[in-house]
């Protein structure tokens, strides 16, 4: 979809945890939050995802019809699509053990 | 001044409470317990707007899904799927799962206002619905920020011009349990559903609405197939207009009894009585009377199947079904158990709106008397209103239980709705029962004080002028034996007066034959007379003759003729 902006994406690789992300993340133009979540997002996939991730950012004053999909009230939202079960995260995502807890990676990232 | 605009909601009765509807262009909270129908008012408000008022709408839902809701106003013949389908309504479900939700840092809820706006705007919306908002409480724990966004929203849908309907759950002690009443204080509108003695009642109270007036008590409201209906307890106004037409009653010694012309056209009649006083006789006569003129009744049997009436009025002549066939006669029977008293009249509402009558019979209206006595007189106030401001003539039946003067006060909590109050009552007297009926009060007419015996046969009621002499009242057989032993004594009156005219006749008779016999002889004796006269003056001719000849014989011819002095010649011949 063109309104998709800023998509970032690697490709699946067979290396790695095995754990594969798709992710979303529902700002609303260039408000503080939005620009601080995405930042932090950015941060948070270099440092724990190793390029397991795929990540889509979605502009709702752009695609405002993309809210209902994944049932958008708070900005910025994250959504983890896949894997499923589907997990939300509200928030500029400062905090990156709550991140963890919410990606349902806490213990993998223990692991690492 | 410019008056506050208002937004009719095209619910039945509500735009009339609140003259005019929910402030157009502002929020409107409407709140109650689990079940008390805000949801119901809510939708009911956003689809006859898309319907009724050309104004699409957009219905945000926080707790049932647009499935969910669709199916559970279907029943109420609202196909809001249809209405989405036709961009005059927009279903947008938010859903609010606590468990799938981290949150970590600042956020807020622009989410919900870009997803208002889109909905807004998709469809050109003039109203808004958010039911239960209140929801989003659960969802997020920051309180704070939750309640500067609901501020926010509000403020929001106001610059929009967006009228809007919030429902909101009761709280402990306040309108709603999270203080919505705070940020929505235009107008807020409390609904109750509560039961008494098994049987539901739902009220609703405007309990604030800023820049207008509004009928501030609780007015009963009823959720049926038909929606969401408020019953205002009465028109404030006693300003119906009036006929003066006459209507007959269809019992003629009745109408002789109200100035021989009967009824008032749109007055209220009530026709009271102990037990089987021929109470619904006299309605059943009434409706066939209505019919008869071409016009249109609606009999509400409360006691008595429509076959089952209908059978019991043949026997007295009166055959409705002829008329019920004809669409004429509408006869609805129902349990008056069955439902609250806001329900009957809902009903009542309903078959009055479908079948147009220009009389309305309940038979009998006591058997409404299930909540309680206060209840019937003000829904009564409302019905007879109802009836009076389209000029429909209402006739009552009611059941008393007590005997002579108890009835009259039983009945006094309605006997000033009433214009013409029928009284019927049973008189016992040497072992027997008797129907009588007066007429105790008739508005704007100089009624008859008679009690009058109420006959009912095959040719259906006649109301008889009761006995009354020697201080008694006589009813029933006792005045028809008074009646027979008054025909038996003219009878030998006048058998006497024949014979004394027979006697008298005969003496004439006997008179008239002895004047004749004597007239008889007194002919023969006149007859006598003259032959006896003849006899003398031919005797005396013969004589004067003989002494005529006598004398010509003695003198010859000396002197010629004696002329005619025959008397001188007499006397000479006898001297």
């Amino acid at each position: 979809m063109g309104a998709r902006t800023g998509v970032k994406s690697k490709k699946p690789s067979a290396n790695g945890n095995g754990r594969f992300l798709e992710l979303r993340l529902y700002v609303a133009g260039q408000s503080p939050k939005s620009l601080v979540a995405l930042a932090n997002l950015k941060k948070f996939c270099a440092e724990h995802l190793d390029g397991q991730y795929e990540l889509q950012v979605i502009d709702l004053v752009k695609t405002p019809q993309l809210a209902q999909n994944d049932q958008i009230l708070a900005i910025p939202t994250l959504v983890r699509k896949l894997p499923v079960p589907i997990r939300k995260i509200i928030g500029d995502l400062s905090d990156t053990t709550r991140v963890l807890v919410g990606l349902d990676l806490r213990d993998k990232a223990g692991a690492e | 001044m410019k008056r506050l605009d208002k937004s009719p909601t095209g619910i039945v009765g509500f735009d009339e409470v609140t003259n005019g509807g929910v402030p157009k262009g502002r929020p409107t909270i409407v709140c109650g317990g689990p079940g008390c129908g805000k949801t119901m008012f809510a939708l009911e408000f956003l689809v006859r707007g898309a319907t009724d008022f050309n104004e699409p709408g957009v219905l945000m839902t926080f707790e049932e899904t647009s499935e969910e809701m669709s199916k559970n106003v279907a029943s109420l013949g609202f196909d809001l799927q249809k209405l989405a389908a036709k961009k005059k309504l927009v279903l947008e479900y938010v859903r609010i799962e606590p468990s799938e939700i981290q949150e970590t840092g600042e956020y807020d809820l622009e989410g919900l206002f870009i997803r208002m706006q889109h909905a807004v705007k998709s469809v050109g919306a003039k109203r808004v619905v958010l039911d239960t908002l209140e929801a989003i409480f659960s969802g997020f724990s920051n309180t704070g920020m939750l309640r500067a966004e609901i501020r926010r929203l509000f403020r929001w849908l106001k610059d929009h011009g967006l009228t809007t309907v919030v429902t909101a759950e009761k709280g402990e002690g306040t309108l709603t349990r999270y203080g919505l009443e705070e940020y929505v204080s235009d107008c807020v509108i409390f609904l109750d559903h509560r039961v008494t003695d098994q049987i539901s009642t739902r009220r609703m109270r405007v309990v604030k609405y800023r820049g207008s007036s509004h009928v501030a008590d609780e007015v009963p409201f009823l959720i049926d197939e038909r929606g969401f209906s408020v019953l205002p307890s009465s028109s404030m106004k006693l300003n119906h207009e009036v006929s003066s037409e006459r209507i007959s009653s269809g019992v003629k010694d009745l109408d002789e009894m109200l100035e021989g012309k009967g009824f008032y056209r749109g007055s209220s009649i009530l026709i009271s009585g102990t037990a089987g006083t021929g109470k619904s006789s006299m309605a059943a006569h009434f409706a066939q009377e209505t019919c008869r003129n071409g016009e249109r009744c609606l009999y509400i049997a409360l006691e008595e199947s429509p076959a089952q009436a209908m059978r019991n009025m043949r026997s007295i002549g009166v055959d409705l079904e002829k008329h019920v066939r004809k669409g004429l006669m509408r006869f609805e029977a129902w349990r008056p158990t069955q439902s609250g008293l806001e329900m009957h009249l809902l009903q009542i509402h309903k078959l009055v709106e479908q079948h147009k009558p220009s009389t309305v019979i309940i038979d009998p209206l006591t058997s409404l008397m299930t909540g309680g006595r206060d209840q019937l007189h003000s829904m009564l106030m409302r019905l007879i209103d109802y009836l009076k401001m389209q000029q429909i003539t209402g006739f009552f039946t009611a059941l008393t239980t007590g005997r002579n003067k108890e009835i009259e006060e039983t009945d006094v909590g309605i006997s000033s709705l009433i214009d013409t109050w029928i009284f019927a009552r049973d008189v016992e007297l040497n072992g027997e029962r008797n129907r009588c009926l007066h007429v105790l009060k008739s508005r704007g007419m100089a009624n008859s004080n008679q009690i009058r015996e109420f006959v009912m046969s095959k040719e259906g009621i006649h109301l008889l002028p009761v006995y009354v002499g020697n201080g008694t009242m006589l009813t029933g057989s006792a005045r028809i034996s008074q009646e027979a032993r008054e025909r038996a004594e003219n009878l030998q009156r006048q058998q006497t007066a024949e014979e004394q005219q027979r006697v008298l006749s005969g003496k004439r008779k006997a008179l008239e034959a002895q004047i004749a016999a004597l007239r008889l002889e007194y002919a023969q004796e006149e007859t006598r007379a003259t032959l006896v006269k003849q006899q003398d003056a031919r005797r005396e001719r013969e004589l004067s003759e003989d002494m005529l000849q006598m004398e010509s014989f003695r003198s010859g011819a000396r002197r010629g003729k004696i002329g005619g002095r025959n008397g001188k010649v007499e006397v000479e011949h006898g001297s």
